[in-house]
């Protein structure tokens, strides 16, 4: 292994792809046309085809910006917090993490302006002086979100493009075609003087340790969102490292959801190996049994509090009308990563895939039963009649949601190099093996 | 300047000009720009590279943007003045959900600000010095008085250089 054939190996991911490539893109497009067409028809007819009814005022499009934004979660973990740590596994699975981060939370953002029915209306959201001579209220954790949303977005895009631009500098290059003009814009003419370099490594390190807190700062604001309200089932003060703690776990498990195929497709198994699935899938089993934690510690608390409303929430979660969900979203939350303890399905990819996917099920299903099931439980017994089911409009959205971040990250990866050339080289840099003492010149 | 020359030696490894670096900076022939794939501690050792100053950027980024998140809140707040749920109208702990984020995102913001001003990015002119240098190779860039030239391209020689070029 050499500096050359890590350069030469990791921009062959960016030469014309093959059939299985044009596929997947093939299918995210028609997916993202099917959630668009279906947001034109709501933005057209309004905000009635999405099968909300008083109580169930949320439904599937917050249960939808609640599971991106967890997605994107992983992303700063793996490129920010293992970096802090010096864990060195995750130079093979940051940059896909770091990209899924920035796709997730851009899609994520698109929803709550889906929600509020008049989505030319979204800058009302934004708090600046205006013609209506009101300002947004600062107290409403709804604004909080606004705030963290665009800061993480902001912040992760510039991480991003941080670590992008050596890579992108060796991608102009080595690429012969169109997208050299591209990259030499993209690349802000980086040489790699030490100058550049020294700059460099200062301001990684300090968005290393911005990104950090953020991270966890991000989903405990959207966890406020539930939290904030007196709504049984949400008024809790877990729910902060609850929600972070899960969208570590859904973004793990999405990570690996991507990385199996991206490897496959081109011909990365030499670089992203089974040891770095394991890793992930160790960390994936730390983050479940917290999250199993956490919703034994909800079940325990209502029970301790003594407070009929909670407990009849939480009874109403097992066994009442939305109880299937709840049953799966345990199931593949809490009881399927326990398999993760054996090292032989931490080391079998094929399990450790149908697992990661059974999680993504299970994380998106459990932003559904918080949301759905309190709301549609509240302190009014008439409303506990009524059933909340998402109609075409809504699922044609969530799947458009879905096909819009696979298309953004399948062209992201065709375009930009998959793997941090840069990183890799500094861990080979690293290893005793690559460049022997015994090599080194004498003193002069 | 015209009465200086620059010459550029090529190596296939880092720890060869880095030793480079060093014997021209002590015998103190000329000025040393230093061209990696990637960064390297022996390069920064032998150029006595000092702490970047991108972290005063960083740290002005991070207390405007903690300030700005109070003094916005509080301003509007004062401006419109609204009641809601019995609360002060200045209820700090709100505003520091507000403060925080602000503080991260002006901190990112001033730290990639003073990046791009210290590294002397974007550089709009000239192609890359050696394409070979975001591959594999490493280079040390001398610019010295035509006099010394000769030393440097001895200097190059004796640490191994696999190219030569002035």
């Amino acid at each position: 292994m050499s500096f050359a054939k890590i350069n030469d190996d990791i921009l062959r991911t960016l030469r014309p792809p093959g059939t299985l490539y044009y596929a997947g893109l093939m299918l995210a497009f028609v997916a993202a046309a099917i959630g668009l067409l279906a947001f034109l028809h709501q933005a057209k007819t309004g905000l009635g085809v999405a099968g909300y009814e008083h109580p169930m005022l949320w439904g599937v499009y917050i249960t939808n910006f609640v599971f991106w934004v967890g997605i994107a979660h992983s992303g700063t973990l793996i490129s920010a917090v293992l970096f802090l740590f010096r864990a060195k596994w995750r130079t093979a699975v940051a940059r896909a993490a770091e990209a899924m981060t920035v796709f997730a939370i851009a899609t994520a953002g698109i929803f709550p302006i889906i929600h509020i029915g008049r989505p030319w209306f979204f800058y009302w959201l934004i708090p600046y002086p205006n013609e209506r001579g009101l300002w947004v209220n600062f107290r409403s954790p709804l604004i909080w979100d606004l705030f963290a949303i665009t800061t993480y977005l902001t912040v992760s895009v510039m991480f991003l493009y941080l670590g992008l631009m050596p890579d992108i500098a060796a991608a102009r290059d080595k690429i012969g075609d169109w997208r050299r003009h591209v990259y030499r814009v993209l690349s802000l003419g980086w040489l790699g003087t030490d100058r550049q370099w020294r700059h460099y490594t200062a301001l990684y390190g300090f968005f290393a340790a911005l990104a950090t807190p953020l991270v966890v700062s991000v989903h405990s604001v959207v966890s406020w969102d539930f939290a904030m309200s007196i709504l049984p089932g949400w008024h809790s003060t877990i729910f902060a490292p609850y929600f972070v703690a899960g969208a570590i776990f859904s973004g793990i498990a999405m990570v690996i959801t991507l990385l199996m195929p991206l490897r496959r497709m081109f011909g990365l198994e030499s670089y992203i190996t089974v040891h770095h699935f394991e890793n992930l899938a160790k960390l994936m089993l730390t983050t479940s049994l917290i999250v199993g934690y956490a919703y034994l510690t909800e079940f325990f608390i209502a029970w301790y509090s003594g407070n009929p409303f909670e407990q009849g929430t939480f009874f109403d979660r097992m066994f009442g009308q939305y109880w299937g969900y709840s049953w799966i979203m345990f199931t593949c939350n809490v009881l399927v990563p326990l398999l993760l303890f054996s090292k032989e399905i931490r080391t079998n990819l094929k399990a450790l895939f149908v697992i990661s996917i059974l999680v993504n099920i299970g994380m998106w299903l459990e932003r559904y039963v918080i949301i759905v099931t309190s709301l549609s439980h509240d302190f009014d017994p008439a409303n506990w009649s009524g059933i909340y089911q998402p109609t075409w409009v809504e699922m044609s959205i969530t799947l458009g949601a879905f096909g819009l971040f696979f298309a953004l990250f399948l062209l992201f990866v065709k375009n930009f190099p998959a793997l941090s050339i840069t990183e890799m080289k500094e861990t080979m840099e690293r290893s005793a093996e690559a460049d022997p003492p015994s090599a080194w010149p004498e003193p002069v | 300047m015209t009465d200086r020359v620059e010459l550029l030696g090529i190596y296939d490894r880092a720890k060869k000009a880095a030793v480079c670096a060093r014997a021209i900076l002590d015998e103190r022939l000329g000025a040393v720009v230093a061209y990696s794939p990637v960064p390297n501690h022996e390069i920064n050792q032998a150029l006595h590279v000092a702490i970047s100053p991108v972290r005063l950027f960083v740290l002005v980024g991070g207390v405007l943007g903690c300030a700005a998140g109070f003094i916005f809140p509080i301003y509007t707040v004062l401006d419109w003045p609204l009641i809601t749920g019995g609360k002060p109208l200045i209820s700090i702990p709100p505003f520091v959900v507000i403060a925080f984020e602000l503080m991260i995102l002006l901190a990112a913001i001033g730290g990639m600000a003073g990046f791009l001003l210290l590294a002397r990015l974007p550089r709009v002119t000239g192609p890359p010095v050696d394409t070979r240098f975001t591959s594999d190779m490493t280079g040390i860039s001398v610019t010295c008085a035509p006099e010394q030239a000769a030393a440097v391209r001895a200097c190059f020689e004796r640490t191994g250089a696999s190219e030569i070029r002035e």
